[in-house]
Formats: C-alpha cells, structure tokens, sequence
C-alpha cells in the first residue's frame, strides 16, 4: 500500500514538473504578448501604444511578476482552469472540451483496432512455416516505419479517392472513423506485434507449454489459453506509453481525414500562435498520459503479483 | 539454441576472408545501403542526379502524371517531383542529423549523470526523464513552433527535446549494466581509481549502442520533421523538404496522387533503410549472438 501511494505522489510530481515546464516555455515568448495579441487579431504587424495594451494585459495578467503568473498558472491547473484563448477569447478548458470526444473515440477506436491486428499476427504466424513467419514479421516491422501523415494519405487516396468505398471527408460519423482509425491502428500494430511476438516465442518454450502439449492440448488452444496471456504483458504496458504516439498520430489523421477534433484545434492555434491553447492541449495529454500509466502500473500489479516492490 | 554449428577442420588457409566481414549482409541490407547511399549523394551533390531545375517553373506540364520524361510526375507548377525529392534530401537529412545529435547530446548527459551519480540523484534525474516522456513528440515541437515561431531550428531543437528521453533511458541503463559487470570490479580490484574507470572503462563501454541510436534516430528524427511541415508548422512549401512537399501536394490530392505519394516514399524508404542499417550494426556489436 505505502509503494501504491508512493507512485500517486510520483505521478503529482511529474504533473507538477510538466506544468513548470510548460509555463516557462510559454513565458519564453519573444517579445511583447500584449503587442502579439493585438497585431494577431488585426492581422497587423505595428507597435500599439501603452494605451492600447493596458486592458489586455489587465485581462490576461501579462503585467503581473513572473512568479504571481506562475502561481496563478499551478492555481488554476489544479482547478481545471487552462487560461484564456488569445484568438477566440473563450476559456481554453471549453475550446477543448466541445471538441475532445471525437478524438477520444478516435484513439480508442485504433487502440482496439491496434490490439486486435496484433493479437492476430502473434496468434497465427508466430513459429509457422518461414513463409508465414517472414510475412508476419515484415509487415510488423513495415507498418511500425510508417508515418502517420503518409499511411492516411495512403488510405485515403487508395480507398476514398480511387475507389470511392469510404467518404473523402469523415465527418463524424462511425463509417468516417475506419480510415482514420486504421491510419493510427496499423502503424501501433506493428509495434506492439514486434513485441508481443518476441515474448510470445519465448513463452512457447516454457516448460508448462510442453506440458500442456502434453496433456493433448490442440496447438490453438495453447497459444489461445496459454502462451497469449504471458505475452501481452510488456505490450500492456507500451500500450500507456503508446498513448502519446497514439494522440500525435490522431492529430495527424485529423487533418488529413478534415475530422472534428483537438488536432483542427491544435494545428490552427499553433499557426495563430495561441499559445494557451496549444498549452493546454499539451497539459491535458501530459495529464492523460501520467494517469494511464499510473493505472498501468497499479493493473500490473494485480496481473503479476510477484512485482511487489 | 546455443549449440555450435560444426564446422568441417580443413587445411589452414592464409586467404584474407572476405566473406568474414560481409558476412550478414544480406540482399535487403544491400538495398539499405543503396538507398541511404543514393539519399546522401543527393543530399551532398543534388545536380548529379537529379534531371531537372528542382525550381523550374513550367506551367504547361503541371500536374502531370508519372512518365518517362517525369519518372515521379511533376507538380502543380510543372516542376520534376524527381528532382525535388532529390534536392529535398539535403534539408531533411541535415534536420534529421540536427535533431539526432542534439537530442543525443542530451540523453548523454542525462544517462551518464544518472547512470553514474548515487541514488537519490538517479532518482531525479530518472524523473525529469519521465517527465519529458509526458510530451509527445509531436504535441512538444507544436508548443516550440506556437512559441518560438516555425523555423528550421525550432523544428530541430522540438525534434531533439522530444525524442531525448527515450535515448536517455537506454543510456542509463547502459551505464548502470556495465557499472556493475564484472570488469569493471575486476579493474576496481585491481586498485584503478574510480575516475578512470569510468574513463577507460564505463565510458566507452556506454557509448557503444550510440552509433546504433544515431542510425535508428535520423530516420525517426526526419519522420517528425516531415510531419510537422506536413501540417504547414516545418520548413515551408516552396522548399522541397520532403514534408513540406507534401503539404504542398496535399490541396490536389484528388487529382495527382503522386505529389503525396512520391515524396512520402522518399521518407518512408530512406526511415526503413537507416532502420534496417541500425539493426543490423546492433547486432554486430552484440557479437555475432543472433
């Protein structure tokens, strides 16, 4: 128990961490916010009078020390609150909100179709005849290279563009998603396969497969009942830090697939320099991202109870 | 597994073996080294190789489909996609070589204090290591390119940062293996002071998977570059950065598959290559162990 809150406090530490430094890249900003804000909306570049500039750094704070943003910044995290759009003007935790569930149906639409398709290749072409192993591994370690941006392309001019069997634009409806979930999936298959596999062919040694073997147990069942459960292990935990991958990519498959979602969001306020959106996006991950693999870590636990360290 | 292949006892022979040193090197390993090969001359002389003017303007064969003339088709302004690709190789490969290097720099420094230091040391390093993993690649350089404005050098140092910790981790975990073998407590038997064990030996001993993680890093490195200029955040379309390419082709997608195609090869090859290379560069410093 004391290990258990031991990793929660580590976990705050890190949040804590990634906070500071996200404020202080965003406090690295070359010049001016206030002039930036302004030249932004109007689509200018000119220097703005004391004038011009005092109600917006009232309003955003930018004339406070750099400690009290600091502390205003950590306050508001802990309250959910993620600043100030600089370009739509609207409290950044609302700009993401309204938009975060196509996204989150997106990751976890290719985090299933990833497993699945890995589970499937382990299953059927590891220890087969070489023609089936060699064609298993390649395509393993093929999808794994393949970039996100470029697979979705594929896809798309392959299956929506050349024979029109999905639509160009996904929208956001369920048949939209397959393309933009298979863009994701396919390259996380490989990766997790290549893992899985490895640990997969050491388990068929293991004793208590021959002994299973033994017992007259079909080849199916044993890889089925035995060997999958131990060699999903080490893929388990990729899989937390997949997620990163895995929201990088859904960004990626957004703007390629024009969906709904954070990535529009994201792209666009990083070429309007919004910087307490894209911010905030990155909090919000980081966030995501130290809480899966927190739950990892405790789901190991019960899974294998000898790490109890 | 481990059961010595029997070799047939013959007479000795003084012939310098060839094969020895090629051993391993298999046809698609050949082809690795092709296309690397190719991307670096491209990269270092692009007038050798490429047919035509990367810039040339010429209206009336825009969009053209791949053909003799235009073996990967030419683009909405007429230009050779060929010679862009070709020239696009030296921006890529130099942000991937930046990004590598930069981001190796920091994972030393990290691994090494952290592999070397006491505990509680370790222990805070090990952390902000975790905590650079909480960032994405991509999502850490599109908060540099809000901040810092799009740019070649945002593009290398968000690239860098990013990709760190993961080297990082390997480092320290290198330190730590080699610190506790077993020669390094035979050269502390041996009276060696501490620092120069970890001169002559820790050291050298920890930098050996590096050559490894430059080869597999510089194709990773240019598939981030590419994709953030893929999104309009890298180097910017009239350049025939690879990434930038394919933002530039994506608005007519529907009409020349090859603008997206053909550059996206490019990187997909030249990542599968340096991937294949590194592997197999790693496997010959395991020593010869499959």
């Amino acid at each position: 128990m004391k290990s258990v809150a031991l990793k929660i406090l580590g976990a705050l530490v890190v949040l804590w961490a990634a906070a500071t430094f996200t404020f202080f890249v965003q406090a690295a900003l070359p010049g001016d916010r206030a002039t930036l804000l302004l030249n932004q909306d109007s689509g200018q570049i000119k220097k703005r009078t004391a004038a011009e500039l005092a109600p917006i750094n009232e309003e955003f704070g930018f004339d406070k020390p750099l400690v009290q943003q600091y502390a205003d910044y950590l306050g508001g995290l802990a309250t959910g609150d993620l600043g100030i759009s600089y370009q739509k003007k609207a409290p950044v935790t609302e700009i993401i909100g309204e938009q975060i569930l196509p996204t989150v149906w997106l990751t976890l639409a290719a985090l299933v179709a990833a497993w699945v398709i890995a589970l499937l290749l382990t299953l059927f072409t590891t220890r087969r005849s070489r023609v089936v192993k060699t064609l298993g591994s390649g395509f393993e370690t093929l999808s794994a290279a393949l970039p996100h941006y470029w697979l979705g392309v594929i896809l798309l001019v392959v299956f929506a563009i050349q024979l029109s069997i999905f639509p160009v634009e996904g929208g956001t409806s369920l048949y939209g998603l397959i393309l933009p979930a298979l863009t994701l999936a396919i390259p996380l298959a490989g990766f997790l396969g290549q893992v899985t596999r490895d640990e997969f062919e050491n388990v068929l040694d293991e004793p208590f497969i021959t002994s299973a073997r033994a017992r007259g147990m079909g080849d199916f069942e044993v890889r089925w009942r035995h060997a999958l459960r131990h060699a999903v292990l080490p893929a388990i935990t990729l899989s937390g830090w997949a997620l990163g991958a895995l929201f990088s990519g859904a960004v990626i498959a957004e703007i390629v697939f024009a969906r709904q979602g954070i990535g529009q969001i994201l792209v666009t306020a990083a070429n309007a320099r919004d910087v307490p959106v894209v911010a905030g996006i990155v909090m919000v991950v980081a966030f995501v991202y130290v809480i899966a693999n927190l739950l990892v870590d405790l789901a190991y636990r019960i899974v294998d109870p000898r790490i109890q360290t | 597994m481990s059961a010595a292949p029997i070799t047939p006892v013959g007479p000795a022979t003084t012939r310098v073996d060839v094969s020895g040193a090629l051993r391993g090197v298999r046809p698609g390993l050949a082809l690795a080294f092709a296309i690397v090969g190719f991307f670096v001359v491209s990269a270092l002389l692009p007038a050798l190789l490429a047919p035509y003017d990367p810039f040339d303007v010429n209206l009336r064969d825009a969009l053209q489909a791949p053909t003799l003339a235009h073996p990967l088709g030419t683009d909405q302004s007429g230009r050779d996609v060929l010679s862009r690709v070709i020239y696009g190789a030296r921006e890529s490969l130099y942000i991937g070589l930046a990004a590598t290097a930069l981001s190796l720099t920091i994972a030393l420094v990290l691994g090494v204090a952290a592999g070397l230091s006491g505990k509680f040391t370790d222990g805070v390093i090990n952390r902000f290591i975790e905590v650079l993993f909480a960032f994405p690649v991509l999502l850490l350089a599109l908060l540099f390119v809000t901040v810092f404005g799009a740019g070649t050098t945002t593009l290398i140092v968000a690239v860098g940062v990013g990709t760190a910790p993961g080297y990082a981790r390997m480092i320290r975990g290198q330190v730590l293996a080699v610190k506790n073998s077993g020669y390094v407590e035979a050269a502390g038997a041996l009276g060696h002071s501490y620092p120069r064990i970890v001169r002559r030996h820790i050291l050298p001993n920890a930098m050996r998977p590096l050559v490894v993680l430059l080869t597999l890093g510089v194709g990773q490195a240019i598939v981030w570059a590419s994709g953030l200029a893929f999104l309009g955040l890298g180097v910017a379309p009239p350049s025939p950065e690879w990434g930038a390419q394919l933002d530039a082709g994506r608005t007519y997608i529907t009409q020349a598959w090859w603008l997206e195609v053909m550059p996206g090869l490019a990187i997909v090859w030249f990542a599968l290559a340096l991937t294949a290379i590194g592997r197999w560069i790693q496997q010959r410093l395991e020593g010869g162990q499959r």
